[in-house]
């Protein structure tokens, strides 16, 4: 982002980070898969202080009704961040931010769920944001891929998420709060490990082209690490102990 | 959003065409549109352009006037770019407030200028932390014929590389115009937008709106005069591989320096 002035050290001389992580390395990252009674599938993220609940409900009845498709399931993301999660009361209303938010999560899952096999139905995912601290948006679409999972939503693989970034000139992965807003680039991905895809890519910040190449590298990377995480998450609750929960 | 036959039919020939290395309007698939660009098209605004991308037209007003700075921004002026689609532009488009599509269309536009830091929004203060000079790029859509991003964003650089700043003073801490002190609005970069989409496993350049309804997914990369890359926004229904993502940043520098020549020609002749 340019460059908020600031007295934070994002890199020291050792390259390690303003939270003691070294350029290459995710924050703390926990997924659990499951957790809600009344959603069809659900799951919960913890990515560095991030915390955020996934809700999905469907294939259901479509409402309003011209919504539906008859080639074809719809799927439906909502993605909403609670007054109490930021520093300063957000307004609970959804602002512009979390409505494109929803519009490029959505279009990040759309390549992985299998929808064409329940035509005139919709899948709705529900993502709720209790605590945001950057990177919310990548954090968001891992669970929203495990929920979609835990669901028994037909996929053709996960969409795992990281952002790679820039800051103190350095390419750095999974940027938090701090970097984002003192550092100099962030660029969030959503990656499909098996089929190789990337479906959720942006970017805001200075980069030249061999740097933008490192920048994808770096958070394909991560976007690997946290497929790893996913697939634990799923694996823990469907055959630890061979039942549910 | 239903895909109709007709839609079916177009997408395989578009796909057919370019199998054969062709397009449906005889480009190559990394050319761009013709762009025109009527420099000062609204006199009564700060700068402006009337732009037109093949057959997509967008006209941006700049609007330049005092404003409060943002509580931790008190040595910075204001920079907002806001998009709208007009009803006039499309049969299909509809008055009331904005969908995903268009709050999405301006925030990526906003984000390409933002992003380049063009606005040197530091030499817009009249007073720190009580008044400082707001510049607001308004743009709308008069006509559709797919890639609004890029028509947008173009709109807004030309209107902005054409804004003249009046000056404001304080006085008895109100900003008083200061009369015939208009000065160039200060500028440090031209940031190109480029927006490829994907049809199978080709990569098009400016997609029309035939091409805009029958593609996989999109991506719009801006990069500034020194060939850097600033924004960038995936959109659309399917993936890139990371292959095609650097090639499409290789694509957005080439294909961006010949817009930002065309851009600085027209910024010329005002």
């Amino acid at each position: 982002m340019g460059g908020r002035e600031s007295t934070l050290v994002l890199l020291d001389e050792n390259g390690i980070r303003c939270d003691g992580r070294k350029i290459d390395e995710p924050r703390r990252i926990m997924i659990k898969a499951g957790g809600l009674k009344n959603a069809d599938g659900s799951a919960y993220i913890e990515f560095g202080d991030n915390k955020i609940l996934v809700g999905v409900f469907g294939p259901r009845d479509v409402h309003p009704k011209h919504m539906s498709r008859t080639d074809t399931g719809i799927l439906r993301v909502r993605y909403h961040m609670e007054p109490f999660s930021v520093g300063e009361r957000k307004n609970p209303a959804p602002s512009r931010r979390e409505i494109e938010i929803s519009k490029v999560i959505k279009e990040a899952l759309l390549p992985a769920v299998i929808l064409e096999k329940f035509p005139r139905t919709a899948v709705d995912v529900f993502i709720e944001v209790l605590q945001a601290d950057g990177g919310t948006r990548c954090a968001a679409l891992a669970a929203a891929s495990v929920a979609l999972a835990d669901a028994g939503i037909p996929m053709r693989d996960m969409v795992a998420a990281c952002a790679s970034g820039k800051a103190a000139d350095t390419i750095i992965l999974d940027v938090n709060n701090e970097e984002d807003q003192a550092g100099q680039a962030d660029m969030p991905i959503g990656y499909m490990p098996n089929l190789e895809k990337i479906t959720l890519l942006q970017l805001d910040g200075v980069l030249s082209p061999e740097e933008f190449k490192k920048c994808v590298e770096t958070g394909v990377n991560g976007c690997k690490i946290v497929y790893e995480l996913q697939k634990k998450a799923l694996a823990d609750k469907y055959f630890q102990n061979g039942r549910d929960q | 959003m239903t895909q109709s036959v007709i839609d079916d039919l177009k997408r395989s020939q578009i796909l057919e065409l370019l199998e054969q290395g062709k397009r449906i309007d005889g480009r190559a698939l990394d050319e761009s549109r013709k762009l025109v660009v009527e420099i000062n098209a609204i006199p009564k605004a700060n700068g402006s352009a009337r732009v037109r991308l093949g057959d997509t037209e967008a006209v941006c007003g700049v609007k330049i006037q005092p404003d409060r700075p943002f509580p931790d921004m008190g040595d910075k002026g204001i920079f907002i770019c806001t998009a709208e689609l007009l009803p006039l532009s499309h049969p299909s488009v509809e008055t009331g407030p904005p969908g995903p599509d268009v709050i999405e269309l301006a925030r990526v536009v906003d984000r390409g200028i933002r992003e380049s830091h063009m606005v040197d929004v530091s030499q817009l203060v009249i007073e720190k932390n009580k008044s400082v000079v707001g510049v607001f790029a308004d743009i709308v859509v008069v006509d559709y014929d797919g890639n609004l991003f890029d028509a947008c964003s173009y709109a807004a650089t030309a209107a902005l590389l054409n804004s003249k700043t009046p000056k404001w003073e304080m006085v008895d801490d109100v900003p008083t115009l200061v009369e015939g002190a208009e000065t160039d609005l200060p500028t440090t970069t031209i940031p190109v937008s480029i927006t490829m989409a994907k049809i199978g496993n080709h990569i098009i350049v400016d997609p029309n709106s035939d091409e805009w309804s029958a593609m996989d997914c999109r991506v719009t990369i801006t990069t500034d005069s020194e060939g850097n890359i600033i924004a960038m926004q995936k959109g659309g229904s399917d993936g890139f591989t990371i292959d095609e993502i650097i090639k499409c940043g290789d694509l957005s520098i080439k294909q961006g320096a010949q817009i930002r020549e065309t851009l600085k020609q027209a910024a010329k002749g005002s």
